[in-house]
């Protein structure tokens, strides 16, 4: 293993990079989804929501706390038949994505409630004192004012899946934290072991930066 | 115009609201006042069914608002304005946007809300400001704004909630002299609530009192506030009651500040040729006009003339008792 520090990024870094981030682009996506239509149903069903009902919003914040409760990799683990059924195996990127949004989801569910309930409630008053509708108040009014927020939260949930990212790759996903596990510290490489946690401080610091813009420019 | 018939609000076992009645006709600015808790809002919310209750009725236009519901209630809703007291602003819309919000709602096309927002703009005198944000806007602009958002759907009834308590006395000020020139210019109904008697005393027609979810006091704003002072006195504390001599007789006299009539008391001195002091000299400034109050202390012998006198030149005149 003496090889050109340079060839060995290239052949064995970068494919793992861009398998990151694949799957955090593509996890944090489904789950932002999957998120804001959860996180807007807890919202409205809350008690003091704007269609009160505890058997939706019970429901829905037991298994929001169940999932969120799984350590990740039991979770991954877990879940395989869950997996093998919508993506056909295990193994592999398009395998993690699974698990990923599994735990996502919930997450960012529970942070677009947060950021919701955030909303003056004077507002929604206000949209009822004009004889809105319910979907009008939550998107016309309660929404558009929560975007900034959103966007705080959605950047620091990419940082989370990124990291999440990194112990989907124990399990066979690949991607830069098993290359680091198996490539770096495994096989007692450092200038791939280092390299890699010098390329996701880079990353991490790329997410917060363009959530930053895009929140400066929405608020 | 509304019209409320022993309406009664519990939360769980506490009563909140307790067999109010009360008539508000069309034209009229209304004042419900009361200390923090008295259930004033929460009445001024069952107008437009922000609020349920759990008996008596409420009509607004000989419709039983207990009854709407879903696209009725929402309809019903458009006919009547609402502002608050921390204004309720998009802060993510501009000036014009959120005076166009209820418009776009309800589906009005681009040039009639166009139109609309800037004959608003000008009418609560905020044409300048219509592309700013709302943070940037000092507090009484931003509720001039939420006034204006509050007309779009050119309601008949505006019901305002504490609209002026988070502002200074100045501003305060300027925003009673637009509701007073909204009520005026294009005859919508006003219903404010405060705890600050002089905002009621100095826009509404008529007034209620509540005291612990009950009307305490009800009528028309000067006789409540001329004749009902120790009342007033007693359900908001605040300042003390004034000690009043204890010997002689103790007479309220309440004119007119303007015009001949407020010369009375010179004149009777020099008339009467009594001997008399004065422990009270108010000016008490209603929404049509302004009224002089005065205590005199006279003695016992001097009643007589004292009272005929008053009574011969036609002045709201009572005794106040000594305690």
């Amino acid at each position: 293993m003496n090889r050109d520090p340079l060839q060995l990024i290239m052949k064995i870094v970068m494919p793992a990079f861009l398998d990151t981030l694949y799957m955090v682009v593509i996890a944090t996506t489904i789950s932002t989804i999957i998120g804001f239509f959860i996180g807007i149903i807890l919202y409205v069903t809350d008690k003091d929501g704007l269609r009160p009902n505890a058997s939706i919003y019970k429901v829905l914040d037991v298994v929001v706390n169940m999932i969120r409760s799984f350590p990740f990799i039991i979770l991954v683990v877990s879940i395989i038949p869950i997996t093998r059924a919508i993506v056909g195996t295990s193994i592999g990127k398009n395998a993690a994505i699974v698990p990923l949004v599994f735990a996502g989801s919930p997450f960012i569910a529970r942070l677009i409630e947060g950021s919701l309930k955030d909303v003056d409630k004077g507002l929604v008053e206000v949209g009822k004192s004009f004889g809105l509708s319910h979907t009008q108040i939550i998107f016309k009014v309660v929404v558009k004012e929560a975007v900034p927020a959103i966007i705080n939260n959605i950047t620091f949930a990419t940082v989370a899946i990124l990291g999440t990212t990194a112990m989907a790759g124990t399990v066979g996903a690949g991607g830069l934290g098993a290359t680091a596990i198996t490539y770096g510290y495994q096989n007692f490489n450092d200038t791939i072991m280092y390299g890699i946690v010098v390329i996701l401080i880079i990353l991490v610091q790329l997410i917060q930066l363009v959530g930053r813009k895009i929140y400066r420019k929405k608020i | 115009m509304i019209e409320i018939k022993g309406l009664s609000k519990f939360y769980g076992d506490i009563k909140v609201l307790d067999d109010i009645s009360l008539e508000i006709k069309e034209g009229e600015i209304y004042g419900l006042v009361g200390r923090s808790g008295a259930g004033k809002s929460t009445l001024l919310r069952c107008i437009n069914r922000l609020e349920d209750f759990q008996s008596g009725s409420l009509k607004v236009d000989g419709v039983e608002v207990r009854d709407l519901e879903g696209t009725k209630l929402r309809e019903f809703r458009k006919n009547i304005g609402m502002i608050f007291q921390n204004f309720s602003l998009m802060q993510r819309r501009s000036v014009y946007e959120n005076i166009a919000l209820p418009m776009e709602c309800w589906g009005y096309n681009k040039d009639e809300i166009d139109k609309r927002v800037r004959e608003l703009a000008e009418v609560v005198e905020i044409t300048d400001k219509l592309s700013s944000k709302p943070r940037e806007l000092s507090g009484g602009q931003q509720q001039r704004v939420a006034i204006a958002r509050a007309l779009s759907l050119n309601p008949k009834i505006l019901l305002s909630d504490e609209a002026t308590s988070a502002l200074d006395p100045k501003t305060t000020d300027s925003i009673l002299s637009l509701l007073k020139r909204i009520n005026r210019n294009l005859g919508i109904t006003i219903v404010i609530v405060a705890h600050q008697m002089s905002v009621i005393k100095r826009v509404c027609d008529k007034v209620s009192v509540l005291d612990k979810g009950k009307i305490a006091l009800n009528g028309k704003v000067e006789d409540v506030f001329l004749h009902k002072q120790d009342e007033i006195r007693e359900i908001f504390g605040g300042a003390n009651k004034i000690a009043l001599p204890s010997t002689g007789i103790n007479i309220r006299i309440i004119v007119p500040e303007e015009g001949e009539s407020n010369r009375i008391i010179s004149k009777m001195a020099q008339i009467l040729n009594v001997d008399f002091s004065i422990p009270v000299a108010n000016i008490e400034q209603f929404k049509e006009r302004t009224m002089a109050l005065f205590v005199i202390n006279v003695e016992c012998e001097n009643f007589n003339k004292v009272a005929e006198f008053l009574d011969y030149q036609n002045v709201t005149w009572e005794v106040v008792e000594n305690e």
